[in-house]
């Protein structure tokens, strides 16, 4: 559980730096009068959206890095035999960064204006990113054709497991895109797409980095890593 | 009234907002069914909750009148009691406790009391609900289902939980997972409204410390809530596969009925650090809410302003972050490695301080107050005795050489439902006799609310109080009948008795409380606008029951912290939170 911990400090941090600038220490009682007479505290400058992905974002790495957590405490029985990791894996996370970078350009054509670029991006995005799940279960189905079965060993249940749950919300990610792109189909402003394109990128990314920590973990080359982890707790 | 320039700043929302930003139901059915508005998605979630938490009620008269009068009703068998225990824990902790602060009292309060015009984002807020209301739909039809609910106890804990012998294990444990799943989803979804509407979408001067202490407690419940479940999301879904594709995540290898199933290597404690990770905070989302609301009724009905807001908000926020540091506390019997029970031994007791400081700030609230007994009064009062009561025991039960022995005693029966059970309860029925008249604009009938109190707050009393004496005795939970235990004295089963006739009671009890509010929804007196005379933003709105966009043309002006209660010189015992200094002033030099 040391994983998790770790990163509930680091929220905390964030939390509490927030909190800071927030005034906690005021005196609201002898504090009358229009909120513009008292320094901060006032809502945040970001959109609604964006606030909404960061806190989701947060959700979501809990959700992996408890994933992460289980997966650490159950590779240190002794029935843990680590998987060949199919080498389409490699394959795979280039077309994941090719996505990003794709969403990302996308992202910086909004801010030009460029509307053309900002089409091409998110179809080369989105076209990316199917591949890449595409890919996932090509690799799915090497490793089952290889004997290596879901319930036959705990790494073998990892390795679906993790790919399913970054699959799935790659998937949700695609409803977003789709609807964003639906959007663009219908022509609207380029200021209306700045923000979801925007969004659509910074959620492009956090899964790409989810990728490659599943990726290293998954390899076996954050092993050494996760033993120290688990031995700050044991 | 008010003049000062009022254009839109960066992050602040405008005082008025042109037509077209606000969602507008065209037909009955998205006016009352389908509806984006926080406040029909409020009263969905908590009649929702309502009537799952009814099933739990009768659940537990089942078992009370199994542990009085064991023998007495063949209709119960030791299969049945396990399922009963199992649906009533699950039921009343996550689908009603939770889904009542969160989604109910949330998506009421959070836009009214922030001063918005509604959740920030409608739409996810509605799929928040119809996905709990699936949640709920699958976890009611495990009682259809061949073989039943399941029986693996609240906690869930494999290997037990997903093999054959315990009830329920064909479909009711798949059920139950499923159902969790969907519920955390649903959660998810209103969750992340709930924090950015407070993060976003508060009113011009509605600073984080003019917010009043129920928003801040569903706020950091409702953060909280969005961290810790994800540990249980983790676990159902590996207790899932290792049910229905035979992984082994938790599965040890051991032999079932007879032969060696095909489990093997899996860590059963894994799934107790990830439902505990879970379990623990779950309990400060419930109290948290409680803690939030409890200290604004108190301060309304005692005509005094909170004591220590600011010790109150920090206690909130510091309770909320060592909530996470302790959930080992569960774990003390699990067989985890010895030492590590000093370490959570010292979290939890330290999270007594926090805690100790709201109950001391709620006190001095009272202290030279003009207190009105009325009925969410009582309630939040009933609440102040019992939560101490049941804290107390925690403090017990938090060190590791007491709990080994009590452990598996009605003394943890009696602690959690004091601590959890009783006390939120208090809250939630005072909360809706304190904002009834504003959902509907009728009050509930006092003379029936004061009899629904002291039936409930006695009653709770007489039925959980013996409990401890029983637990010391050593007389076990979970069990289905006590036997000849030659350790449990005759005494003990009549005393028994005695507990379940008081359920019995005290359950029936709240079928007034049910019948008030049908009848006062047609035939209470009518409220007015602000019945308790109190300050915080959703009593100034300018319908009653608020209607749609909560404010009229223009969002209200704050103007002072939540708690102006009696200020000296000021004409009126209470200053609303968007009454402009200069009003108050006029008001000041008319008196003088």
């Amino acid at each position: 559980m040391s994983a998790i911990i770790l990163f509930l400090t680091v929220l905390a941090v964030i939390a509490g730096w927030w909190l800071s600038q927030q005034r906690l220490t005021a005196k609201p009682w002898l504090e009358e009068g229009p909120a513009g007479d008292f320094p901060g505290g006032d809502a945040m400058t970001w959109p609604a959206a964006k606030v909404g992905l960061g806190v989701f974002l947060a959700v979501a790495s809990a959700l992996f890095v408890l994933f992460i957590s289980a997966y650490s405490m159950r590779m240190s029985v002794v029935d843990w035999r680590p998987l060949p990791v199919p080498r389409l894996l490699w394959v795979n996370t280039g077309v994941l960064v090719l996505s990003s970078v794709a969403l990302q350009w996308s992202y910086v054509a909004a801010r030009r204006h460029d509307i053309e670029s900002v089409t091409i991006g998110l179809l080369a995005g989105g076209a990316s990113a199917v591949i890449f799940l595409a890919g996932q279960l090509l690799a799915w189905q090497r490793l089952g054709a290889a004997g290596y079965f879901v319930a036959s060993n705990p790494a073998n249940s990892f390795f679906y497991l993790l790919t399913a749950v970054h699959g799935l919300h790659l998937a949700g990610g695609l409803v977003a895109l789709g609807r964003t792109s639906a959007k663009m189909w219908r022509g609207a402003g380029i200021a209306d797409m700045r923000l979801s394109v925007e969004l659509c990128a910074i959620y492009w990314h956090f899964l790409l980095l989810v990728w490659l920590v599943l990726l290293g973990l998954l390899t076996g080359w954050t092993d050494d890593f996760v033993d120290i982890c688990r031995r700050l707790l044991s | 009234m008010v003049d000062i320039p009022y254009e839109g700043i960066e992050g602040i929302p405008p005082a008025e907002v042109p037509d077209v930003e606000l969602y507008h139901p065209r037909s009955w059915w998205t006016r009352y069914v389908f509806s984006q508005d926080a406040k029909v998605i409020a009263i969905q979630y908590s009649l929702t909750a309502s009537a799952i938490g009814l099933v739990a009620l009768v659940l537990s008269w089942l078992m009370r009148l199994q542990l009085g009068f064991p023998g007495t009703f063949s209709f119960i068998d030791a299969n049945q009691y396990l399922q009963f225990i199992t649906m009533h824990g699950m039921i009343m902790v996550i689908y009603l406790l939770t889904a009542l602060f969160l989604g109910g009292f949330g998506n009421y309060l959070i836009p009214l009391m922030v001063g918005a015009r509604d959740m920030v984002f409608p739409y996810v807020n509605m799929l928040s609900y119809w996905v709990y209301l699936l949640a709920v739909l699958v976890l009611a039809s495990t009682f259809f289902v061949p073989g039943g609910p399941t029986g693996a106890g609240w906690t869930l804990y494999p290997p037990q939980a997903i093999l054959s012998g315990t009830p329920g294990q064909d479909w009711g444990i798949i059920l139950m997972m499923s159902s969790l799943i969907l519920f955390i989803i649903g959660f998810t979804m209103g969750g992340l409204n709930y924090v950015v509407t407070v993060l976003q979408a508060r009113t011009r001067g509605m600073t984080l410390m003019r917010l009043p202490l129920t928003v801040w407690g569903i706020f950091t419940a409702t953060v909280m809530a969005l961290l810790a479940f994800p540990a249980l999301f983790v676990a159902s879904v590996m207790l899932l596969l290792d049910r229905l594709l035979g992984t082994s995540f938790f599965m040890p290898s051991l032999v079932e009925m007879g032969t060696l199933s095909k489990y093997g290597g899996g860590s059963p404690l894994l799934f107790q650090h990830l439902f505990w990770f879970f379990g623990h905070p779950e309990v400060y989302i419930v109290a948290l809410p409680a803690f939030g609301i409890v200290s604004d009724l108190i301060s309304t009905h005692a005509r005094k302003n909170i004591f220590g807001y600011r010790m109150m908000v920090w206690a909130i926020v510091a309770i909320g972050a060592l909530s996470f540091i302790v959930w080992a506390h569960h774990m003390y019997v699990s067989g985890m490695f010895p030492q590590f029970g000093y370490f959570f031994a010292t979290t939890t007791l330290i999270i007594a301080i926090p805690t100790a400081i709201k109950v001391y700030n709620w006190v001095l609230t009272l202290w030279r107050g003009d207190i009105h007994l009325r009925v969410p009064m009582l309630f939040a009062l009933g609440f102040i005795i019992t939560f101490v009561n049941g804290g107390l025991t925690g403090l017990f039960l938090g060190n590791v050489v007491v709990d080994v022995p009590l452990s598996d005693t009605m003394f943890v029966v009696a602690h959690f439902h004091m601590v959890m059970g009783v006390a939120p309860i208090m809250v939630v029925l005072g909360a809706i006799y304190h904002w009834y008249p504003k959902v509907t604009g009728r009050m509930l009938n006092d003379a029936l609310g004061k009899f629904h109190f002291w039936v409930t707050f006695l009653g709770a009393y007489l039925i959980f109080f013996p409990m401890h004496y029983l637990g010391l005795l050593g007389v076990p939970r979970r069990y289905f009948e006590l036997g000849d235990a030659a350790f449990i004295p005759t005494s003990a089963h009549s005393l028994n008795a005695f507990i379940s006739v008081v359920a019995l009671t005290v359950g029936f009890s709240q079928m007034v409380f049910l019948f008030n509010l049908a009848w006062s929804l047609f035939k209470g007196e009518a409220s007015g606008g602000n019945p308790w005379r109190a300050t915080t933003l959703e009593w100034q709105t300018p319908e009653t029951p608020p209607g749609h966009g909560n404010w009229g043309k223009e969002l209200p002006i704050v103007y002072r912290w939540a708690y102006d209660y009696s200020v000296p010189g000021a004409a009126e015992d209470f200053i609303p939170q968007n009454q402009p200094p200069r009003a108050t002033q006029l008001i000041q030099g008319a008196a003088s």
